[in-house]
């Protein structure tokens, strides 16, 4: 029973799109579905991969997110008892590292990369581009992790960050402007975000005087920030190189 | 069938690219700095390969299944120049994709088991589940609204830099009204809600969108769509904390 169960909660997460492509398709459109054999199938195997990803997530990504945060913030581990914010030193490198390896392994991000090599007419090269985000998600949920550890409101640092982007928005050359923007949501991958929200909520509650429902949550938004700071950053230090 | 099992492997790869460099980061940590044992190894690895089968299931049956028919739909509803059932088109896509999206559904049930230790909601079940939907709900409106809200601009052919500056003005007002637990989640329900079915749809009546109509160009204006999606949420989620 406890295997049936979620794949008929997430029979109704997908229950929306498939309502809407068929009620357009079918009953606005008045046109039949192309290969509707095959379409079929695919939401089906939509339907199991979905139930299978979201049991691997409760089984694997979260504990292995929580469980890293609880390791590197241990005293054991520490070996001291008086923890200053720079004794979690590993915390931030291991943020860091999430951060570089997910991001530039993102297929979304390479897809980002072409297109804005094209918008530019090929002055924006791809692979330094990526190495460019990366490097920026790398920081960005590094001082995420910080901000857990010291307890600093998030917005501070968010909004900080917005208007740093609007600073950077206004020399930026115009074409690449809405390619950038867009990287801030493309980066974060559905695999990404439960490792890196786990383990925000573990640092939030090993930490002491930390409360994960007040400084659990933000490192995602730290990720999203730092890719759109770091392509503009990019392109601007390009342009600047170039004239 | 030799095409579908090429793509399924392919697809297999794919999965496994997108969960190597995590393996390999925790590894390294695991065995070079913590050294320390894992509990319930063998759980994990189970999951592991759950994640690795229901990634690659899942983007073989999308790529199979809905988007061709989602892409479809998108250049007809452009083509057709009705607005009226472009604009409901628009809405109801944000939202289909945004339920079904699993980062999504991951987050807010984790949000929702914080708020129920954090003493914000009752701990039944009942009252967890209906948390978590809500703020999926919440979200999912706030995403067909910015669906919207970027067919307009590209049919108007507003700047982009203006909505997104508007767009953090209003987060910074909200944030200012919203009770502190929820800013953490409603930050980072921008960065979660766009993601493997979102981005592909969304982006499709987009360009397709700015293709379609004399004076835009799809590479410049098809964009930013993506971008919008990622803001109106924050909002949306922080008037959800208020209210609730």
């Amino acid at each position: 029973m406890s295997f049936i169960n979620p794949f008929i909660g997430m029979f109704w997460d997908i229950t929306p799109i498939i309502a809407t492509i068929f009620i357009f398709q079918l009953l606005i459109l008045k046109q039949k579905i192309p290969n509707v054999e095959k379409v079929l199938f695919g939401l089906l195997m939509v339907w199991v991969g979905l139930t299978f990803f979201m049991l691997g997530l409760e089984k694997a990504l979260f504990p292995l997110g929580r469980l890293m945060a609880e390791q590197l913030t241990s005293l054991e581990f520490l070996g001291k008892e008086k923890l200053f914010w720079f004794d979690y030193y590993w915390v931030y490198l291991f943020a860091a590292c999430i951060g570089f390896a997910t991001t530039i392994a993102e297929p979304s991000l390479l897809a980002v990369a072409m297109k804005a090599h094209q918008v530019s007419g090929g002055s924006v090269k791809p692979w330094p581009l990526r190495i460019a985000v990366a490097l920026g998600v790398a920081i960005g949920i590094s001082l995420g992790s910080y901000r857990i550890v010291v307890g600093v409101p998030l917005h501070y640092f968010i909004l900080t960050g917005y208007l740093i982007v609007i600073i950077q928005t206004y020399f930026a050359p115009k074409q690449i402007i809405a390619l950038a923007y867009d990287t801030g949501g493309v980066t974060t991958s559905t695999v990404t975000v439960p490792l890196v929200a786990a383990l925000g909520l573990g640092l939030a509650s090993t930490i002491e005087g930390r409360n994960p429902l007040i400084d659990g949550f933000g490192l995602i938004a730290f990720a999203s920030l730092f890719a759109i700071m770091s392509v503009l950053a990019y392109v601007q230090l390009k342009h600047l190189i170039n004239k | 069938m030799h095409e579908a099992l090429r793509r399924l492997v392919n697809n297999l790869l794919e999965s496994g690219k997108d969960l190597l460099p995590i393996v390999i980061v925790i590894a390294f940590f695991q065995i070079a700095v913590l050294q320390r044992p894992i509990p319930e190894f063998s759980s994990i690895v189970l999951g592991t390969f759950y994640i690795l089968i229901g990634l690659t299931l899942f983007i073989s049956g999308l790529r199979t299944g809905l988007f061709p028919v989602g892409e479809n739909l998108a250049h007809a509803f452009v083509q057709r120049g009705s607005l009226l059932w472009l604009v409901i088109f628009a809405f109801a896509l944000g939202f289909g994709t945004t339920i079904a999206e699993p980062a999504l559904i991951a987050i807010a049930n984790e949000a929702a088991q914080v708020a129920a230790v954090g003493g914000i909601i009752s701990h039944d079940q009942s009252a967890v589940d209906s948390y978590a939907s809500t703020l999926r709900i919440t979200v999912a409106i706030a995403v067909g609204f910015s669906v919207v809200l970027g067919v307009f601009r590209i049919l108007k052919g507003w700047s982009i830099q203006w909505l997104i500056i508007g767009g953090y003005l209003l987060v910074l007002l909200t944030t200012l009204i919203a009770p502190e637990w929820i800013i953490g989640i409603a930050y980072d329900s921008g960065g979660v809600t766009t993601s493997t079915i979102t981005v592909p749809l969304v982006t499709a009546l987009g360009v397709g969108l700015a293709s379609g109509i004399r004076g835009r160009n799809p590479l410049t204006d098809g964009f930013g769509m993506i971008a919008i999606c990622s803001l109106l949420p924050i909002i949306a989620v922080m008037i959800f904390g208020v209210l609730l």
